[in-house]
């Protein structure tokens, strides 16, 4: 018998189908019930949003176990209250259900809700501080919407009006200004993805939200890197190329910034409304110095008063989306998804603007340039120090 | 680079000032906010809820929002929470040659899953296959004599709480000490003093194996034989075998609670096994009858446990052991785990409705351990 004679669907099937057959046999005669079969099994239930409305507490759970759970009982602050669930009682493996739960909650006070679920297991989530939820009308999309532009636009159009500024420097006082960029863009990276990575933790265990944090990243750098390496914009000693990488800054810095409007919205609608104003003090400051990496690159150039306003929307707008998606609809997973795009853009910049640094200053003094260090050193310690605010 | 440090400087001032102006405006768009979340949340909390006036003696939605959700099945369970109240088990009763009475019974533990709440299941340990184990009714002096079978899979005994020797004690190491999974040991003793006493197991781990679910009531009706005058007229209403006891109204309620997810604190508390078993299903009570309420608490990990009756005052007979009250004109007595008392009260003349009775401690009463009687106009008079 040759394996050349058999034709290539046979080739291509034979496995699939023994896999199949294999899988069958498994599952027929089941060898790890001698194993785990008088196991309790595990239940897993997790709350992935509250809202409360006037008289209402309304819960967004998902089985994030391996078995089926049903909700049973439900206790608010340790009494049993009565409750709807829909779409009904019995949640299957990733099944998800709303909880209403008809309670006089008190404003600005803790409440316990616990479930239990027909094993007597129970499931509790703390509602910290209530507040009814925002609701997304006509004033709550402009407030939140305005957070956005204080957190995002303002700061990073404030930091870009240095550019004029940027462009009388000398070379030496240039490079020390994109090694400070390339520090900043340091700091966000890191502090993007442990905010991925903390977030990650809220999401119920079988999304695997924390290697999603790193492959999401490795995915858009890639995808960065794709777009950044097109003609056109590939020769980075052109004003086009030199434009793709502020560019790139204002995308890399705009998905930093949609994370950061995100957390001043849920901030603000789970009720710690100091918190929200404070961080969005914090962030404002921070982010001026952002405007400052936007323009950096571009310093030798005459890019234009629009399109430099239209990097700093590029940059900042997306913390409106932010705020909106955290006030009205967060999910955890969704925000993981976002920080670690953002990661992964920031990661693609650091290089961008690496090589143009190693460029200027040429390749073998970069590294021991004195003021390069210095340019990283002044770049990680302004956002240290601003971040401190947040 | 001086230059851009003078031009970094002179902005940064600016830039503060500009900040504090943005500051404001931030702050005072949140509190604008605030005080519209304020005006809705004001008019949910205008909405009467928890503790409103029962819609309906008929029980059902009795109290509001703040209930379990659904029906335990009691068929399922093999026992009903109102029949509980009043089901005495005298024993197999015989004469022993010295004229004595006896009275035998078949205890056997055996594990069960119970439905505590609504869809919530427990996975007890009985006597008899319920929580709490059959009622032992007897009279003072009786020889009580107990076969005792264990089908559970943990070793068990019975305790009593009586006078008795120490090899009948039911502990481990003394007498028969534990009885293990297919093993059998008989208890005997003579029933005394009389009063309002309980069972319950006494294999190591205690604290699991009395929560699990092994306890019942073990009452013992003084025999007015003994007593004179007022002290005999006192006995004979308090004992079944006599006409003045069964005018009155008598009821157990053995107050319980279960730790479903076994962390040392209970998710469910009731009298008799079911959370809130008795505000669906309020229990009726007539007017003119004297009302006896057998009352036990085998609570774990809450120290004490507690009643409090509405609208009306009871006399207390702690441990049940006098013929007299040892208080009187009460509406709220507790108890620590293990004991227990009789209470007397009388709803004669009372406005006809709903009568509530709980746990005063709030959160044991939420979670379950409450409940109605239902005070019944009193009968047409027969045609």
């Amino acid at each position: 018998m040759n394996a050349s004679s058999i034709p290539k669907w046979l080739l291509l099937a034979l496995p699939i189908v023994l896999l199949a057959a294999a899988l069958w046999l498994f599952v027929r005669f089941d060898p790890m019930q001698a194993l785990t079969g008088n196991q309790p099994p595990v239940e897993e239930l997790a709350v992935e949003r509250v809202d409360l409305r006037p008289g209402d507490i309304i819960l967004h759970v998902v089985n994030g176990g391996p078995e089926p759970v049903t909700v049973a009982q439900v206790q608010v602050d340790e009494a049993y209250w009565t409750f709807d669930i829909a779409p009904g009682p019995t949640l299957p493996r990733l099944g998800r259900a709303t909880i209403t739960i008809p309670y006089a909650w008190v404003q600005g006070e803790l409440h316990e809700v616990r479930l239990l679920s027909s094993t007597g297991v129970t499931f509790d989530h703390t509602i910290e501080v209530a507040v009814a939820t925002p609701q997304p009308d006509a004033v709550r999309w402009f407030l939140f919407g305005l957070i956005g532009v204080f957190v995002g636009v303002v700061p990073v159009g404030l930091g870009l009006m240095w550019f004029p500024l940027l462009q009388r420097l000398g070379r030496q006082t240039m490079n020390f200004i994109l090694a400070l960029t390339v520090g900043l863009l340091l700091f966000l990276l890191i502090d993007t993805v442990l905010e991925g990575i903390e977030t990650a933790e809220a999401v119920p265990e079988v999304f695997h939200a924390l290697p999603l944090v790193f492959f999401v990243g490795l995915l858009s750098f890639l995808a960065l890197l794709g777009v950044g390496s097109r003609r056109g914009v590939r020769d980075r000693s052109t004003p086009e190329g030199r434009l793709w990488i502020a560019t790139a800054i204002a995308l890399g810095i705009g998905l930093h910034n949609l994370g950061e409007g995100m957390v001043v919205g849920v901030a603000v609608a789970t009720g710690q409304a100091a918190l929200g104003s404070f961080l969005v003090i914090g962030f404002v400051l921070h982010n001026v110095t952002e405007g400052v990496g936007i323009g950096a690159p571009m310093a030798e150039d005459r890019p234009g008063v629009l399109r430099l306003f239209g990097l700093a929307l590029l940059a900042g707008l997306p913390a409106v989306l932010g705020a909106w998606i955290g006030g009205f609809t967060y999910s955890p997973l969704l925000a993981v998804v976002f920080f670690s795009v953002g990661a992964g853009a920031i990661l693609q910049v650091i290089v961008e603007v690496g090589r143009l640094l190693l460029r200027k200053t040429g390749a073998e003094h970069a590294s021991a340039s004195w003021v390069n260090i210095g340019g990283v050193t002044a770049g990680l310690a302004v956002m240290y120090v601003t971040a401190l605010l947040v | 680079m001086k230059n851009f440090f003078e031009g970094l400087s002179t902005r940064r001032l600016s830039r503060r000032d500009w900040l504090r102006a943005g500051g404001a405006f931030g702050l005072a768009g949140l509190a604008g906010s605030a005080a519209l979340l304020d005006k809705r949340t004001a008019a949910a909390q205008e909405r009467p809820e928890g503790f409103g006036p029962p819609e309906a003696s008929a029980g059902g939605h009795a109290h509001g929002q703040m209930r379990t959700v659904g029906a335990v099945d009691d068929a399922r369970n093999g026992f009903d929470p109102m029949k509980l109240l009043t089901d005495f088990d005298y024993g197999t009763v015989s004469t022993l040659d010295t004229g004595q009475t006896l009275r035998t019974y078949t205890f056997v533990a055996q594990d069960k899953e119970v439905e505590v709440a609504p869809g919530v299941f427990f996975p007890a340990w009985t006597y008899n296959g319920r929580v709490p184990g059959p009622t032992i009714r007897c009279v003072e002096g009786d020889r009580i004599r107990i076969e005792f079978i264990n089908a559970g899979s943990h070793p068990h005994t019975i305790h009593f709480h009586g006078i008795h020797g120490a090899s009948m004690d039911g502990v481990p190491g003394v007498g028969a000490g534990m009885i293990h999974t297919g093993q059998r040991t008989v208890y005997e003793f003579d029933a005394r003093p009389f009063g309002c006493h309980l069972y319950h197991c006494h294999a190591i781990p205690l604290k699991r194996h009395i929560h699990k679910g092994l306890y019942g009531a073990f009452l013992i009706d003084p025999d007015p034989k003994r007593y004179a005058g007022a002290a005999r007229a006192a006995a004979e209403a308090r004992n079944h075998q006599y006409d003045a006891c069964k005018a009155v109204h008598e009821m157990v309620m053995v107050m319980n609670g279960f730790d479903t997810n076994f962390d040392g604190d209970n998710e469910i508390y009731a009298a008799n096994t079911v959370a809130f078993a008795y505000m669906d299903r309020p229990i009726p009570v007539r007017r003119d009858a004297l009302q006896r309420l057998y009352l036990i608490n085998t609570t774990e990990f809450d120290p004490i446990n507690s009643f409090h009756l509405h609208g009306n005052f009871f006399a207390y007979y702690d441990h049940g052991t006098t013929l007299e009250p040892t208080h009187r004109t009460v509406d709220t007595i507790m108890q620590c785990q293990g004991q227990r008392g009789i209470l007397e009260f009388s709803f004669e003349g009372f406005e006809p409705g709903p009568y509530m009775f709980h746990a005063h401690q709030s959160e044991f009463a939420e979670l379950g351990w409450m409940g109605f009687f239902d005070v019944l106009p009193d009968a047409p008079p027969a045609a």
